[in-house]
């Protein structure tokens, strides 16, 4: 933020292995910046939420790759940076009208058959910056068990590490996707009381009363607004 | 890995430690309204006589927008139209749609349900799609559902949070459509938090009468956003990314009749001929007004308004921006990102440097705003960080107390593990917090169908104006972008089944590239921004403007 750059500690970083100097105390996105790269891939929310920052890199006395969001990571002295490409893996389109899991033997296995080459390695869970159990997941897919698969990959922002680092190829994310959309379709209960007021609308209840509110003079209006109850507590 | 709070915040830390159990099911009154006229009057930014620029060309000539955002009303366009060639077309739609966030998204479905073959549809995004502010939303969406809420409620509350300058037909469509929305998303298949009996569990937001804010965990908008885009996928919809309007494209016949697209990767043009266009491009947190930090994606520079106004529609409300009174004001990592109003509708309190409570923590956004910055600026109750930001306490604790262990955890995953990477840990230690840049409650003028003023043009979400006024309220949004980027769509694909289409061209932007020499305007600026500039000073001042060619 500030650009009070003199007084700031600086530490070094390798950027696609060239060297900087960056202050200390700002995230891997913000140093490459800092160091004047202009994202234009691998930069969407900034704030943890969207998975296009996802980055490898390594500390200058490790040999392990380590994987974060370069937008929620701060930069330590001595990284080595990279920008990632995207992740090409390969998504199944689906009819949200077809896959009731109570008239499909295992969905999952209908789409994804190639979670059945799990070897469990668990390195799709050691690569999660959300630090989702992504093996357990995949099988729960397997063992036909969608919703807790729909469960456990719930915080899952789709950056793809895990995808990057399967030696089987699992698409882990966009199998999860599915998951996730036929619990909310098939397995959840779903509200009778929006079916309800659904209705309610469908059948002009509210018409009237709505047009009065729409056409009411200003007075009027700012009163019912001031003296309208309001529930506080649960 | 920052360490958490350091050793001196810790004692104003003790002190909100102390106070707790006291503080634990005290509520503080709410502002009358000429309280709460006051506090806005004295310190909301949007009361400043500073920082706001009269436009001086265009359809809404002599409104009054913040500086940053003037300067880019007032700019040249980006191209210049001599150098493009119209003739040659490279996609020919019946809807384009400009934005791959939640309006745009919502618009491809509905224009697909209204009988628009997939192939006839294109959205250009300027990042990846869904890349936007909608899969950044935590604390969830309104709709009247629960019997003891209506419509009405739903209505009067919004039209009150916007202090009355709402368009009522506007708030009409959001609320009467918001249980309808709701339904269609249980047949997508979105998560939401139910109840055992598939009720769903609601919470009260700022300025709300009922507990109306349906929500996925601290995900909501991600959830949201990841099952629309996954739709759009099934439908094989197609989406350009990396490649923004730059510049709508009209037609001899005064109509807007597609844009001209920026390959970001490799500069190439593209030109888009279309018989409806619907402006999806989100808001402008990232022009940083009044030098804030903001909760915005990187991508939300205001181009609709820019391409939008350039072409014709006039804009309202973008006098009044929404500063979020809860945006992380420490670790220097997160400064700026949101701390969801979710927090306090689980029951954290915002309370000073001495553990005392001074506003209730559930005023209409503004006011609660303007609360925290005169507790800071005005009384020095504040608490300063290490970086010289200030900030108030967001008691986060209490939410535990009140509602059980384990309470954190499960409502607010993505908060918690924001802060773990920090070193701090928010089921036992408060939340530093200062108001942040978060939504630009204007925009462009539309219809209740969605139609702006200028033939073949659409618009939904956040580029437009009018839905809340001069104020949003929490959760109406992800159900504006959904209301009126369905009004959008639908009524776009209607329109693209009558249009034709004349001679394409771009005498818009020398119009007003004229306007702006007529007025004497001075400018260096290019316009719309595409990309916020967050590169080294340094680097800048060292920088080339070479092309090196192979
Ligand atoms: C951190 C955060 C939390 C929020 N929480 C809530 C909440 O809890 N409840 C709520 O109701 N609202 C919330 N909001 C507000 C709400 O998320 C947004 O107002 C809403 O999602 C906007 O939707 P949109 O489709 O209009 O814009 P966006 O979702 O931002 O989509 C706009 C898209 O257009 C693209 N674009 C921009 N310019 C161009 C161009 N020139 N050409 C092509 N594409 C372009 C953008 O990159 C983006 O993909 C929150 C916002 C933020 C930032
Ligand atoms: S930029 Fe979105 S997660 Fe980092």
């Amino acid at each position: 933020m500030s650009e009070d750059e003199e007084n700031r500690e600086m530490i070094e970083i390798f950027v696609m292995g060239k060297r900087y100097k960056v202050p200390k105390g700002l995230t891997i996105m913000t140093a490459l910046e800092y160091a004047g790269y202009k994202y234009v891939r691998g930069c969407g929310c900034r704030g943890g939420f969207c998975g296009a920052c996802a980055t490898i890199y390594r500390t200058e006395d490790e040999y392990k790759f380590k994987m974060d969001l370069a937008c929620q990571t701060a930069v330590q002295d001595g990284m080595f940076l990279v920008q990632l490409p995207f992740v090409p893996a390969v998504r199944e389109d689906f009819d949200i009208e077809e896959v009731d899991p109570k008239e499909n033997d295992n969905v999952m296995l209908d789409y994804y058959s190639e979670i059945a080459r799990c070897v469990s390695c668990n390195t799709c869970t050691k690569a999660c910056p959300q630090d989702i159990e992504a093996m357990d997941y995949v099988q729960a897919a397997l063992r036909g068990d969608v919703e807790r698969c729909a469960d456990l990959s719930f915080d899952c922002i789709q950056c793809g590490l895990c995808s990057i680092r399967c030696p089987a190829d699992i698409k882990h994310y966009h199998l999860a996707q599915l998951a996730r959309r036929i619990t909310g379709r098939y397995i959840h209960e779903h509200s009778d009381e929006l079916e309800k007021r659904v209705q309610e609308i469908k059948n002009g209840e509210y018409d009237d009363k709505m047009k009065e509110m729409v056409e009411m003079e200003m007075e009027e209006l700012k009163k019912l607004y001031e003296e309208r109850d309001i529930r506080e507590e649960g | 890995m920052t360490d958490g709070y350091p050793d001196y915040m810790q004692e104003s830390i003790k002190k909100v430690k102390e106070t707790r159990e006291e503080r634990m099911g005290k509520t503080y009154d709410r502002m009358t309204p000429s309280e709460g006229q006051e506090v806005l009057n004295n310190f909301h930014p949007d009361y400043k006589k500073e920082g706001k620029e009269e436009l001086k060309i265009g359809p809404s000539k002599g409104r009054k927008v913040p500086t940053e955002l003037a300067k880019l009303l007032r700019a040249r366009s980006l191209i210049d139209p001599s150098e493009i060639d119209l003739t040659q077309v490279d996609h020919d739609v019946d809807v384009l749609i400009i934005g791959g966030g939640g309006a745009g998204t919502v618009a491809a479905l509905w224009s697909v349900y209204e009988g628009i073959d997939p192939e006839n549809i294109l959205i250009s995004t300027k990042l990846r799609h869904g890349d936007s502010n909608s899969m950044m939303a935590q604390g969830g969406i309104q709709a009247a559902d629960k019997d003891d809420d209506s419509p009405i409620k739903h209505y009067l509350d919004a039209i009150g949070g916007g202090h009355f300058t709402n368009v009522p037909e506007l708030v009409k469509a959001l609320t009467i459509d918001g249980p309808k929305v709701l339904k269609w998303h249980e047949e997508l298949g979105i998560m939401y938090d139910r109840e055992e009996d598939g009720n769903f569990v609601e919470l009260p937001g700022g300025g709300t009468s009922r507990y109306r804010l349906h929500s996925s965990g601290d995900y909501t908008g991600m959830e949201l956003m990841r099952v629309l885009r996954d739709e759009a996928d099934n439908l094989d919809i197609p989406v350009l990314e990396f490649t923004p309007a730059v510049e709508l494209l009209k037609d001899d016949k005064g109509q807007v009749a597609g844009a001209l697209l920026m390959n970001l990767e490799t500069n190439e043009y593209y030109v888009v001929r279309a018989k409806s266009t619907v402006m999806a491009t989100g808001g402008f947190g990232r022009l940083h007004v009044q030098a804030f930090p903001t909760t915005n994606h990187y991508g939300a520079t205001g181009d609709g308004l820019i391409m939008g106004y350039r072409a014709g529609v006039p804009i309202r409300d973008l006098d009044s921006v929404q500063y979020h009174p809860t945006g992380a004001a420490f670790p220097d990592q997160i400064v700026g990102l949101l701390v969801t109003e979710k927090v306090r509708s689980l029951g954290a309190q915002p309370v000073n440097m001495d553990g005392e409570l001074f506003v209730n923590p559930l005023e209409p956004r503004d006011i609660e705003a303007a609360a925290i910055i005169r507790e800071c600026r005005g009384r020095e109750n504040g608490v300063t960080t290490p970086t010289g930001m200030q900030g108030v306490w967001l008691d986060s604790p209490l939410i535990e107390m009140k509602s059980g262990e384990g309470t954190i955890e499960d409502t607010l995953p993505a908060m918690v593990r924001q802060y773990e990477r920090f070193g701090i840990d928010i089921t036992k230690e408060p939340i530093l917090v200062y108001p942040t840049l978060h939504y630009q409650n204007g925009g462009l003028i539309i219809n209740e169908d969605g139609s702006t003023p200028v033939k073949g043009l659409f618009a939904g979400g956040e580029v437009e104006g009018g839905v809340h006024g001069k104020n949003r309220l929490m959760g109406n949004s992800l159900l504006d972008y959904n209301v009126f980027g369905r009004r959008a769509g639908m009524t776009a694909a209607k329109h693209a089944k009558k249009a034709s289409i004349g001679k394409l061209t771009l005498d818009h932007v020398n119009d007003y590239n004229q306007q702006i020499e007529d007025a004497g305007i001075k400018t260096d600026k290019k316009s719309p921004l595409l990309l916020p500039e967050y590169r080294g000073k340094k680097v800048l001042e060292r920088h080339l403007d070479v092309e090196v060619t192979l």
